[in-house]
């Protein structure tokens, strides 16, 4: 699985999509929340990161499924994927290995915005009074949300041979599961009966607990849980197609 | 008395032994078959391959050469029947059998991305193999990249991306190569340097090819499968492939026709242009022959031959 994982992480690199997709995540996020007036941190009055989280998830909504939109679609479109698949490799290292790697990848774009932390709580008056716990949990909240946008695009690249259907499925299901279930129960059959647990289907609302500072289980469970129903789809894609 | 015999009975068995072990089945396909949709793809084949021979599936296309190389290195699943690849049933334990298997899928797929030496020493690591940079060395050496080896596997011709995909099929030292089309596309020069690398790895491995080129299968294979419509035409030595053909000889005589011509055991028609064909299914020296029996009837002969009936007249018959 190793030895997948760093080819992957190695192609990024070499064909600078992954120099690309970090180097637009951090400059999207770098300006929404420090220069545009309408979201800046400076002008808000609050000491808090609340705009580049609620940020984020749109910069991934894209980002996420142009990473991951090769990650099979290539690999069955010139063929590799016979040369993997017959190898002695389970299709469970295969799907590990490039699912991590693309993970690593989103890990990379986060970690250096960790300094938004610093910096907002150097300029925080007085210094140092920022809701730290709120902010680590947000983080933890960022990283689940990118691993599941992971998994729902490793699943469409795993349909599909073209990679732009590939790149487009996966910002439907990204968008779906971000925002789409918050929409659907607000539908009048909802209302007022299930809609909450429509809305629970959904991520945003487990990633809004998150970002309270408070890691509940209940999220934990649901983001795993949606990353492994994913990867599992993943697999059964994989292997109805080869 | 006794014991001479005691004896005698031991060295048979193991000089039996000896050849059980040198001659080892390395794949046995036995009743396998493939669908896809309606369309037989592969319609119950079985054969069986020793080591150290060079199989050649020979077959138009769509006869299921491809489908059958897939089956046998697990990419595809059988519908029904057995493969078994140096005793291990290739569709239940997988993993065993697939180190036991190197593999040249059709059109060569390779990441154009990747440096020759990174993507071989990849797939090194796949196979968990120690001291990784001498075997890679090793295999550049083998198959003649020395020139390209620091190169991208896309700025590489043809030919030498041929070479990789070789390369990266014996990288483990499998038993059993299966190599779908490995001389599809190449110049006459590559042609001859790739022939004499299979010929080369066929001396102590298993090899099965495909190809729909008969002269390649004369030049390489020991034993040839041909395959039409997913089922098995012929399955032969290639020597005794050349040695069952009819004699054929292509004539032309000034101003005479086939019905002028009367032998015994010998049959003629006419061809276009004035040739005429004489075939005989038992006739020793035909081309003397009908030479001695033309200056006997006092005919003028313009053009005398013999056909060679190659591979490819039994490939079109059998294939029809």
């Amino acid at each position: 699985m190793f030895t997948i994982f760093k080819k992957e992480i190695n192609q990024f690199f070499s064909s600078l999509v992954g120099y690309i997709a970090i180097g637009i995540f951090l400059m999207l996020s770098a300006l929404f929340t420090f220069v545009f007036p309408t979201t800046s941190i400076l002008d808000s009055g609050f000491a808090s990161l609340d705009t580049f989280f609620s940020n984020a998830p749109l910069f991934f909504l894209f980002l996420i499924p142009a990473i991951t939109m090769r990650m099979f679609a290539e690999e069955f479109n010139t063929g590799t994927i016979e040369l993997l698949v017959t190898r002695p490799l389970g299709m469970n290292q295969i799907i590990g290995g490039k699912y991590f790697a693309a993970l690593a990848l989103v890990v990379f774009s986060v970690v250096p915005t960790f300094i938004y932390y610093f910096t907002l709580s150097s300029i925080a008056a007085p210094a140092g009074n920022v809701d730290t716990g709120g902010i680590i949990g947000s983080y933890f909240g960022l990283i689940l949300l990118g691993a599941s946008f992971v998994a729902l695009g490793a699943f469409s690249s795993a349909i599909t041979n073209n990679q732009i259907i590939a790149f487009l499925v996966g910002v439907l299901f990204c968008f779906l599961f971000y925002m789409g279930f918050d929409f659907i129960a607000k539908l009048p059959i909802f209302v007022g009966k299930t809609d909450y647990f429509v809305e629970h289907i959904g991520i945003n609302s487990h990633y809004l607990s998150m970002s309270r500072g408070v890691i509940d289980t209940r999220d934990l469970l649901y983001f795993l849980s949606l990353i492994v129903l994913f990867l599992m789809f993943t697999k059964t894609a994989l292997e109805r197609r080869k | 008395m006794h014991e001479l015999r005691f004896l005698k009975f031991i060295k048979s068995f193991q000089n039996e032994r000896i050849y059980i072990t040198l001659r080892a089945m390395s794949v046995k396909v036995t009743n396998l078959s493939k669908h896809y949709g309606k369309q037989k793809a592969v319609d119950n084949i079985s054969f069986e391959i020793s080591s150290g021979e060079i199989l050649g599936f020979l077959g138009p296309n769509g006869a299921g050469k491809s489908t059958t190389m897939k089956m046998i290195t697990g990419f595809v699943e059988a519908d029904k029947g057995q493969v078994k690849v140096c005793g291990i049933d290739s569709l239940k334990q997988n993993s065993l059998a697939k180190e036991k298997i190197g593999y040249l899928p059709e059109n060569n797929p390779l990441y154009y991305d990747m440096y020759v030496k990174e993507y071989l020493s990849f797939v090194a690591n796949l196979y968990k193999i120690k001291n990784v940079k001498v075997r890679v060395a090793e295999m550049i050496e083998k198959t003649g990249l020395q020139r390209e080896q620091h190169k991208k596997i896309e700025q590489l011709s043809k030919g030498y991306k041929q070479r990789v995909g070789i390369a990266q099929a014996l990288i483990h030292n499998p038993e059993v190569l299966i190599l779908d089309e490995p001389t599809s596309g190449l110049d006459p020069n590559q042609l001859e340097d790739i022939r004499a690398l299979i010929k080369e790895l066929g001396k102590e491995k298993t090899v099965i090819l495909s190809t729909h080129i008969m002269q390649e299968v004369e030049a390489m294979c020991d034993r040839v499968i041909i395959l039409n419509k997913g089922k098995i035409v012929a399955d032969n030595k290639v020597s005794q492939l050349k040695i069952n053909k009819s004699l054929v000889v292509k004539l032309k005589l000034k101003g005479k026709k086939a019905k002028d011509l009367q032998m015994d055991h010998v049959k003629f028609e006419d061809l276009a242009g004035g040739f005429i064909r004489a075939s005989s299914k038992n006739a020793d020296e035909l081309v003397e022959k009908i030479f001695e029996h033309c200056v006997k009837q006092g005919f003028v002969l313009q053009h005398l031959e013999q056909e060679n009936f190659s591979l490819e007249d039994v490939f079109k018959q059998l294939t029809k």
